[in-house]
């Protein structure tokens, strides 16, 4: 009895450990940038939770994040490694935009953005899909499938602002002509998030959380993922299983797509990097996560509040842009690795205890 | 290079692999170590080669006491082994597999190696074309080759493990003929089987293992039945399958050829009628597994016809026979008829053919407990199967078989079960027959396939037997087992 | 174009690319996947750069950045060889990571000039026409690449420890009962491999786009890892396929400039969905429907069709990405 409790508390040391390190490391890197640690604590402190207007800012790169993770939550747990999440986005941004300007002129507003979200969904699920397709009938890994994809959706991005949807006049990078403010997510005024957006990511992550715990589906798509075979051999239609769940992460990636162009802060229009590396941001969420819905939430917040608090620190020091993430990195790998550490041990223990037996029987006879 | 294993211990978990076993070789002999499956020869033989460390005991070589930590330093001090899963590489040329491991400078010479190859070929009457890639090669010439590799990193010691499960009939031939003359140049043979032939045709003392330990040791020539009694102890009949009325035929294979890399099984003819048992006996390897996958759609027929009630379902795919009420039980719990890290609800909810959206979790645990009590499982519903010891394992995945079966095809359905619970399982399945589910199942236990079944299929490296239960002895079944009555 | 000029500037291009793909194609052949590659080569490109800038030196650049390629693909070994973490969650966290750790450190960097290794042509031999130009009138790094190619195919298929990097990752159970201690050669591969990774970096901000900004050479790992798999894990067919790969990028590069009404940022993502058909074309033989699909054809149109698949499918080693059970 007082061994394990001793053992549990040897767990959470060790997982503290791991957020220490990285903790150190992050610190030891914005030394040698001549940043005082501590200095930099209070600026990405008051760059997140500062004023309303930061804390809106957050909730803005929160809702895609969330969006996202609770797609990937799906590809996870059937064993995909979805990395073309960030080309889902793109497209979903893509067809949503495309919609809107097809539409924005001959349907009133509410109407075009209903229909611009369902568009961006198609869109992302189609990036998915093909993703999906590439994996089960052509072999080709989910990794390198979804990765060229990004790059392909990346580019046609560029070429529409550039070619067809260029503004008048010009040939920049910096986006489509921005939509009017009727085709804007509505938000009260002075806190620039809508609760449009905030409702649709819980409602997805709900939604999510429910099918993986509380559906036939969820559970069939645990199942692939944890023993592929198993699962098979007990008459779930496998091949099915994986693309719906490509296709559903696709769809909650191109819902993000739409938000991005139409929430309440977003630049309202189509430019290249729509997707600001959210998709990635939404993998390491849920690695850290561990497929636990409820985790999810907190941890997105976490993030989505030193990726939005770091630019703070960014300003104000020069530091490079990618300081949030570098420091979200180190974080979950700091994590994974004192994980990895913790079963190591464990399996040394258990390894120690199943060699007692035949100790035993030596005494014995 | 005489041999001497002295009280040799080797546990894994719960398992005595190796509970004490003594054994001495003398050399310019070819020892026979028999035993059924898991009886330990091949942990006993892991530990002389160096692969395993024993928990106990000692080994002595020309009676000096030796101490191997890895199969190399074995093999440097003059053991070597042939695993019965060729440890060897598929992708790499002949040459490259011969010279893979042997010490010498950085880069090696490759023609010398070649001409040695090509001798110490030519002295078995081995044929190997150095260049030719593994893979193209047969078992029984990639065995060929390790013999050959062994002996010329200098083993004295050869240990052979299981060797003849899936090589063809010229090249055991061949193979005795080799171990022969090794045995004539003084070199000692460890020859593991559990081919009562094989052992009477080649060996000239063996030793019969049985659950861990030594059954007994014998010269050769020895009566069959005392080796067959020392394998498998007293065959005690618990009484014969009553006879069943049986219903119409719901499975047919005509003509059926599977293959894998090692063994082929060809041209089967069998019906199957509803209610019918049919064991299927022989070593693990012999084709059994690759027949039952055929019934299941999980492997594709090289040729030959697969139906079920009449129609024809070759080539479909799992799913269908699935729905068309065949179940096919693997061996392997874990790989691949558990899923590890869920629990035993989840494993229910996910066995059940519910159409709901929604899980009814309350209702599944409820059920999962049923289950639980009706096949004795030592579980709860909430804990994960990998928590399950190996014979509860077993138990769920029985508990997990749907209704109203037409065929359903089991590997190894009772093994590591007390005999109270093997018996219950037997009296549920039996319920299932009565019904008018055809069963098709894998078998080490002679006793169980004896009993149980109406007929049964022995394989022997792929070839086909067909006895009827009740007018086989254990004693007939054993020796065919091994091989005899096969013609060729 | 000149032929003899456009080879030559493939050759010059290639270091980068080719050293990558070499050291993945060690790492892998010894059985682990480095995932990381994208990060490390942007990674190990900065410090290779920051430290030849300080040191005012190459080499200690050169040095530093194959340390830095070491070190990552050390963490690699760790979380999959000791800690037994999937290979994919750590390798595409470090790919982030030492993507970002690249930006955030090198900074002060950006756009600032500094030492690149320096053009070297060798005497009497680059006078030789067309072959001189192409093969003689280099950086060392260019010659030093083209060594490697040869290096790493004698180890592997001509010495005795690179027969057993080839069992190492093919089956490592029998590379165990051979004598090999797999999970130190394991580690002392993956290592290797992401040292030349490394040397890749530095080739790239000491010599093939000197200097440090950020984006600039983004998306060549995961390239390079779709390289080894069409170079079916061979150092040769790989090399090819990393020239093949830097001929395209020169193609593209020129026709950008001859066809200026289509966008700048397209012609530089063209090599991914080209990365994806490559892929799809080695291995999708293996796809159940494509051997249903040839069953159906006629016997000599399906004999020529399963003959070039077959000649391009690649096989990964078969112990690739798993560690073995310990006994």
């Amino acid at each position: 009895m007082t061994e394990r409790s001793a053992s549990r508390t040897q767990d959470r040391l060790l997982r503290l450990i791991g957020v220490v390190v990285a903790l150190f490391l992050s610190a030891l890197i914005l030394l040698a940038l001549g940043t005082s640690p501590l200095e930099a604590v209070a600026l990405l402190f008051s760059g997140a939770l500062g004023t309303p207007g930061d804390l809106a800012a957050v909730l803005t790169a929160w809702v895609p994040v969330l969006l996202c993770s609770a797609g990937l939550l799906l590809t996870y747990s059937a064993g995909l490694w979805n990395i073309g999440i960030e080309g889902q986005i793109v497209m979903g941004a893509i067809f949503a935009t495309g919609m809107l300007r097809l539409v924005q002129d001959l349907l009133p507003p509410h109407l075009a953005l209903v229909l611009g979200a369902l568009s961006g969904i198609v869109g992302g699920m189609l990036w998915a899909t093909l993703a999906g397709l590439l994996r089960l009938y052509g072999n080709v890994s989910e990794i390198f499938g979804g990765l060229g994809l990004n790059f392909v959706a990346g580019s046609l991005v560029v070429y529409l602002v550039t070619g067809p949807w260029s503004r008048p006049g010009t040939g920049t990078t910096s986006g489509t002509v921005p939509f009017p403010s009727s085709l804007w997510l509505p938000a009260f005024p002075g806190f620039a998030v809508s609760p449009i957006e905030i409702a649709l990511a819980l409602v997805a992550l709900v939604l999510v959380g429910i099918a993986l715990r509380g559906t036939y589906f969820g559970l069939r798509l645990k199942a692939i993922g944890k023993n592929l075979r198993s699962a098979y051999l007990l008459g779930v239609p496998v091949n099915r299983y994986l693309l719906a769940a490509f296709a559903l992460c696709g769809a909650l990636a191109g819902l993000a797509g739409w938000i991005l162009v139409v929430g309440a802060s977003a630049r309202h229009n189509l430019f290249p990097l729509i997707s600001s590396g959210y998709g990635f941001l939404a993998i390491l969420v849920v690695l850290l996560a561990n497929l636990n819905a409820i985790w999810v939430l907190p941890i997105s917040f976490f993030f989505a509040a030193i990726s939005m608090g770091s630019l703070e620190l960014v300003y104000e020091k020069q530091l490079d842009s990618a300081v949030g993430s570098a420091i979200q990195g180190l974080l979950v790998l700091s994590v994974l690795l004192t994980q990895g550490l913790q079963r190591h041990f464990l399996e040394k223990r258990a390894g120690r205890e199943r060699a007692r037996p035949s100790a035993e029987e030596e005494i014995g006879s | 290079m005489r041999v001497e294993l002295r009280q040799i211990y080797k546990y894994f978990g719960a398992v005595r692999a190796n509970d004490g076993i003594s054994l001495s070789v003398e050399p310019g002999t070819i020892h026979g170590l028999l035993g059924e499956n898991g009886a330990g020869k091949s942990t006993l033989m892991k530990v002389l080669s160096g692969y395993l460390a024993a928990d106990r005991g000692e080994i002595l070589l020309d009676g000096r006491s030796v101490r191997f930590s890895s199969p190399a330093q074995a093999i440097a001090l003059g053991v070597g082994m042939l695993h019965q899963d060729p440890l060897d590489f598929p992708a790499l040329t002949v040459l490259d597999n011969f010279l893979l491991g042997s010490p010498g400078t950085l880069f090696p010479n490759r023609a010398r190696a070649r001409r040695e190859l090509e001798r110490l070929a030519a002295q078995f009457d081995f044929h190997l074309d150095p260049q030719t890639p593994l893979s193209a090669l047969s078992i029984g010439e990639r065995q060929q080759l390790e013999i050959l590799r062994l002996l010329w990193l200098g083993a004295q010691v050869l240990i052979l493990d299981e060797p003849t499960t899936a090589i063809s009939a010229q090249q055991k031939d061949k193979l005795f003929a080799a171990l022969c003359r090794l045995a004539e140049q003084g070199r000692t043979v460890i020859f593991v089987s559990h081919k009562l032939q094989e052992v009477e045709e080649l060996c000239s003392r063996v030793t019969v293992l049985a659950r861990g330990k030594v059954a007994g040791e014998a010269e050769m020539p020895c009566p069959t039945e005392r080796l067959v009694e020392m394998m498998f102890g007293q065959v005690v009949s618990q009484g014969r399958r009553p006879a069943t009325p049986l219903g119409e035929v719901v499975l047919s294979l005509e003509g059926l050829t599977v293959s894998d890399w090692r063994v082929e099984v060809k041209g089967l003819s069998l019906e199957v009628r509803a209610g019918e048992v049919i064991g299927l006996a022989g070593l693990e390897g012999s084709g059994q597994r690759l027949v039952l996958q055929a019934c299941a759609g999980l492997r594709r027929p090289d040729a030959g016809r697969v139906r079920l009630a009449g129609q024809d379902m070759t080539g479909w795919p799992y799913e269908r026979f699935l729905t068309s009420g065949v179940v096919y039980m693997p061996a392997g719990r874990l790989e691949e008829g558990l899923i590890p890290g869920m629990t035993l609800t989840e494993h229910t909810a996910l066995a059940s053919r519910d159409r709901a959206f929604l899980v009814d979790w309350k209702a599944a645990a409820e059920e999962a407990a049923r289950r639980i009590q009706k096949f004795n499982i030592k579980g709860r519903p909430e804990t994960p199967v990998e928590e399950l010891s190996g014979g509860n394992q077993q138990r769920t995945l029985l508990a997990l078989l749907p209704h109203g079966l037409k065929v359903l095809l089991m590997e190894h359905p009772t093994r590591g079960l007390d005999l109270e619970s093997t018996e219950y399982i037997w009296e549920l399945l039996q319920k299932r027959t009565e019904e008018g589910t055809a069963i098709l199942f894998t078998s080490a236990d002679l006793d169980e396939l004896l009993d149980r079944s109406d007929r049964l299929l022995v394989f022997c490296a792929g070839r086909v037997q067909l006895l009827e239960a009740r007018r086989t002895s254990a004693q007939q079944l054993g020796e065919c087992i091994g091989g005899k009555g096969f013609d060729g | 174009m000149d032929l003899t000029i456009f080879l030559a500037s493939v050759l010059a291009a290639a270091p980068p690319v080719l050293f990558a793909v070499l050291g993945e194609t060690i790492t892998e052949r010894a059985g682990v996947i480095n995932l990381s590659l994208d990060g490390t080569i942007l990674f190990s490109a900065m410090a290779g750069f920051a430290v030849a800038l300080h040191t005012g030196s190459v080499i200690p650049g050169i040095l530093a950045a194959m340390g830095v390629g070491a070190l990552v693909a050390g963490i690699v070994a760790l979380a999959s060889l000791t800690l037994r973490l999937p290979q994919v969650a750590t390798g595409f966290v470090l790919t982030l990571l030492t993507r970002d750790l690249a930006y955030v450190l090198g900074n002060p960097y950006v756009r600032v000039p500094g030492p690149q290794v320096p053009h070297t042509p060798i005497p009497i031999l680059s006078e030789w026409p067309a072959v001189g130009k192409i093969f003689f009138d280099q950086d060392p790094l260019v010659y030093l690449s083209l060594a490697a190619i040869v290096l790493v195919w004698v180890f592997m298929f001509k010495t005795r420890p690179g027969l057993m990097l080839r069992g190492l990752g093919e089956q490592p159970t029998a590379a165990y009962v051979r004598g090999a201690d797999v999970v130190r050669m394991r580690y002392l591969y993956t290592l290797l491999g992401g040292a030349l990774v490394g040397l890749g970096g530095a080739a790239f901000s000491l010599l093939v786009a000197p200097g440090w900004a950020r984006q600039k050479f983004e998306g060549i790992g995961w390239i390079a890892l779709a390289i080894v798999i069409f170079g079916n894990w061979h150092p040769i067919r790989a090399a090819l396929g990393a020239y093949f790969f830097v001929a395209l990028q020169t193609v593209a590069t020129n026709l950008q400039s001859a066809m200026p009404e289509v966008p700048t940022q397209v012609f530089p993502t063209l090599p991914f969905p080209l990365m994806i058909l490559t892929l799809l074309l080695v291995t999708v033989s293996s796809a159940e429907w494509m051997n249903r699909l040839l069953g159906r054809l006629p016997p000599g149109l399906r004999r020529t069709l399963t003959r070039t698949i077959q000649m391009l499918q690649t096989v990964p080693p078969a112990g690739l990405g798993k560690v073995p059970k310990r006994e």
